[in-house]
């Protein structure tokens, strides 16, 4: 089944993504995209924790995803793949990278961004880098949880 | 004798608020525990809120599910210090016992607030 899920959200795994999404999805893994939370343990063991023992959960640093996301692709199992920003996002995608689609689940409120939806904000640096990887053939939709609409990309930027 | 622990309840949504009412109806204790809801934040943020809330003072956070951003902050926050105690599933049985039990150290509140919480956890016959 391969990843069924490519999403962007800065709280990483948390219960719209374990429940949300993983429920429906039927999701037997779950890869955590991050070169800080790759490098400690600490950090892993408490995203580990919000996940149920019957799903794998994979950590891995942006170069190790790049490696390994054709092996995922392969996997018989359904997986979700989580990232918390854009630049990982556009560094996994490059040159064609396998990523076809991408869900915006939740990029909050910081400095220099702006809302965009209500669970979406962006700056203008990342509205442009998310229409670039549109421009590149990657489908771009805003959704938090599966329920709800999913929004294009060019109603939130 | 030093100063009593404040509660802190950290939610998604309103449930933290709900939680604290329903304290203060039941027991009208309504200084010993302030709500955090993760509404609007990325880890950042809510760990700004989370500080705000704690207010330097000795604390018991009561996080509502044991994972996700409430928790990750959280523990984040606690990690390394021993004014600050952390503890899942928060139930409103918990809560009412953590009001009347605010002289104890941050680690053994928590412990007891567990404690109470799991106690209330049961399937009666009807």
């Amino acid at each position: 089944m391969s990843i069924a899920l490519y999403r962007v959200d800065d709280r990483l795994i948390h219960g719209q993504v374990v429940v949300g999404w993983g429920k429906p999805l039927n999701a037997r893994f779950i890869v955590l995209v991050d070169d800080s939370v790759r490098s400690s343990d600490q950090e892993q063991e408490l995203y580990r924790m919000g996940v149920p023992p019957d799903i794998e959960v994979v950590f891995a640093s942006t170069a190790e995803a790049r490696q390994r996301l054709s092996e995922w692709e392969r996997d018989p199992r359904t997986g979700i793949l989580v990232f918390g920003d854009i630049d990982t996002l556009a560094a996994l995608a490059a040159n064609g990278h396998g990523v076809s689609r991408v869900n915006v689940g939740g990029l909050h409120h910081r400095p220099g961004r702006s809302e965009r939806l209500r669970y979406v904000y962006l700056s203008d640096g990342e509205a442009v880098k998310l229409k670039a990887l549109a421009a590149q053939g990657v489908e771009v939709t805003a959704q938090d949880v599966p329920t709800t609409r999913p929004v294009p990309l060019e109603d939130f930027t | 004798m030093s100063e009593p622990l404040r509660g802190v309840i950290v939610s998604h949504a309103a449930v933290a608020q709900a939680l604290l009412t329903a304290v203060a109806a039941i027991t009208g204790v309504n200084d010993a525990l302030v709500p955090v809801s993760n509404d609007g934040c990325d880890s950042g943020a809510l760990t700004e809120r989370l500080t705000r809330a704690i207010d330097a003072r000795p604390a018991v956070l009561f996080v509502d599910l044991p994972g996700g951003s409430c928790l990750t902050s959280s523990v984040r926050l606690a990690r390394g210090r021993t004014d600050v105690a952390v503890v899942t599933g928060v139930n409103l049985a918990m809560l009412l016992d953590f009001v009347f039990h605010r002289d104890l150290a941050p680690a053994d509140a928590a412990r007891r607030a567990a404690e109470a919480g799991s106690r209330a956890i049961r399937t009666p016959a009807a």
